[in-house]
């Protein structure tokens, strides 16, 4: 028997397995990008549903607001203004975590279970175990934890796991007015985004795909996009987005080398006092020091 | 209690044993992950209507505690109402975001007057208020209200009073609106609403 409500698959800095044996549905969000009006219906559902409210910004001329993903935002919606074939086309995403298979801020953080993988594909950020050290940020190929500089913790889009957890649809997949964001089981998602892309391709956009990047074994939150072929025309969606090696290099090769000198050390210091002993002061030195302190 | 020696060492071992693997970073609490506490589990859910616009969204409005004597209720969460024909669950960003609306500072809950010749707004009673809206209404149409029209004919026609009804409104409070006004003979008579 599990102990929380939703299963864990992994979990940051451990190498206990997690119970495996039950089965539980995987779940995603399909974000059209093709429907979507750019309202911000789902920023506003999701700062009231998880008690943010970020500060009043300004505005910069542009109908982005946030201009940027912050701790007290999980997502904001970006608008890119893109030319194609002497058109203009207004392109609107609605950025924040993409709930990777394979979490590369779950793999670079090192405080245990500040970050966890639930069994359903909810990647989950546990600020109660948060050490700040940021390496979520280095660690993510969609540049989407932010730091919050009241506690010094990590926040991102917990995709409402509260919410799924019992039977219920992120706050922004069920507030957004024009159904362009999707919630339900990753193989729905893919079926519903298989009919919206033939509708696509039948208007003439005959790159239209799914965007569910293999580069991080595939996402929880998937975009269909009318280029498939460039998703960097979205607001700088990356096209083949992958765990930075700088990570790999420290979990793989410097972290166990390290932990290596570490205990290296120890036992070198063990060997140390075993076979030379403390360091002692003979009576002798110890009487000339004192004669030449008295003189 | 009564322990035996062999089953104090057995208490001992068991305890040493846990602890250790307890430091050594087993610990079987450090192994749990539990998401957040869903905050609507025993909230009170009351159906209501968005104020803003003529769509008229349905809206679930959540409360805290269970309607009892001394529980005082607060909303602490708005989202939209599935079973709802007009919104069927969704909201626009200003329904979502209804909740600050309600906690507003700016909002008015009361009845408020400006008498003329004054440049401030004077805090009424509910029953002030409606008496005196009465009072005017009862005034203007004891002035103006049109028996017959130039050639005789009966139009009970009451033309300088003119009532804006809410968005809120369903069907049943929209009959009983015409009801009423119609029979004081108003004509301009709408509601924002559009459902």
């Amino acid at each position: 028997m599990a102990l929380q409500s939703l299963d864990i698959k992994q979990r940051s800095a451990t190498t206990t397995p997690a119970p495996s044996v039950r089965k539980t549905v995987e779940v995603a969000k399909l974000i059209d990008v093709s429907t979507c009006i750019g309202c911000k219906a789902c920023q506003a559902a999701c700062m009231e549903w998880n008690d943010i409210r970020d500060e009043v910004g300004r505005n910069y001329g542009v109908y982005d607001n946030p201009m940027d993903l912050t701790d007290k935002s999980w997502t904001v919606m970006r608008y890119a203004e893109v030319e194609e074939k002497g058109r203009l086309e207004w392109l609107i995403r609605k950025d924040g975590c993409m709930h990777c298979l394979e979490p590369g801020c779950l793999k670079a953080c090192p405080a245990p279970g500040a970050i966890v993988q639930y069994a359903n594909g909810i990647v989950d950020f546990h600020e109660e175990h948060c050490i700040g050290c940021g390496y979520c940020i280095t660690g993510c190929p969609f540049n989407i934890p932010r730091i919050s500089k009241e506690d010094g913790k990590a926040y991102k889009c917990s995709l409402c796991s509260d919410r799924v957890a019992v039977g219920q649809a992120p706050a922004c997949a069920k507030a957004c007015p024009t159904g362009a964001i999707q919630f339900g089981t990753k193989e729905d998602m893919q079926d519903y985004a298989a009919k919206r892309i033939g509708d696509l391709k039948e208007r003439g956009f005959d790159k239209a795909g799914l965007y569910d990047p293999a580069g991080v074994g595939g996402t929880h939150v998937m975009y269909v996009l009318h280029h498939a072929d460039r998703p960097q025309l979205y607001s700088g969606l990356p096209a083949d987005p992958g765990i930075s090696p700088l990570v790999s290099l420290w979990k793989g090769f410097a972290k166990p080398l390290a932990s290596l000198a570490l205990g290296a050390v120890a036992l070198g210091s063990l060997f140390h006092y075993v076979m030379k002993g403390p360091n002692e002061v003979s009576k002798e030195t110890e009487k000339e020091v004192e004669k030449e302190g008295s003189q | 209690m009564q322990v035996t020696r062999r089953q104090f060492f057995k208490i001992c071992s068991a305890g040493l044993g846990g602890s250790s693997i307890a430091m050594l970073g087993y610990s079987p609490t450090a192994a749990l992950a539990e998401v957040r506490e869903f905050k609507l589990a025993r909230a009170t859910e009351t159906r209501n209507m968005c104020p803003y616009c003529s769509v008229s969204c349905g809206v679930l409005a959540y409360s805290i505690g269970d309607k009892s004597k001394n529980a005082k209720a607060k909303i602490i969460h708005i989202e939209g109402d599935p079973d709802n024909p007009v919104n069927r669950g969704t909201l626009c960003p200003k329904g979502a975001g209804l909740l600050d609306m309600i906690n507003s500072p700016n909002r008015l809950k009361f009845p408020e007057v400006r008498e003329a010749g004054s440049n401030e707004w004077k805090r009424i009673s509910w029953d002030e208020a409606i008496t005196r809206i009465t009072k005017h209404m009862k005034a203007d149409r004891d002035a103006n209200f049109v028996e017959k029209n130039a050639e005789g004919t009966t139009v009970n026609r009451w033309n300088t009073f003119g009532f804006l009804a809410s968005s809120a409104s369903s069907n049943e409070p929209g009959y009983l609106t015409v009801k009423t006004l119609r029979a004081l003979g108003v004509v301009a008579l709408d509601t924002q609403a559009r459902i």
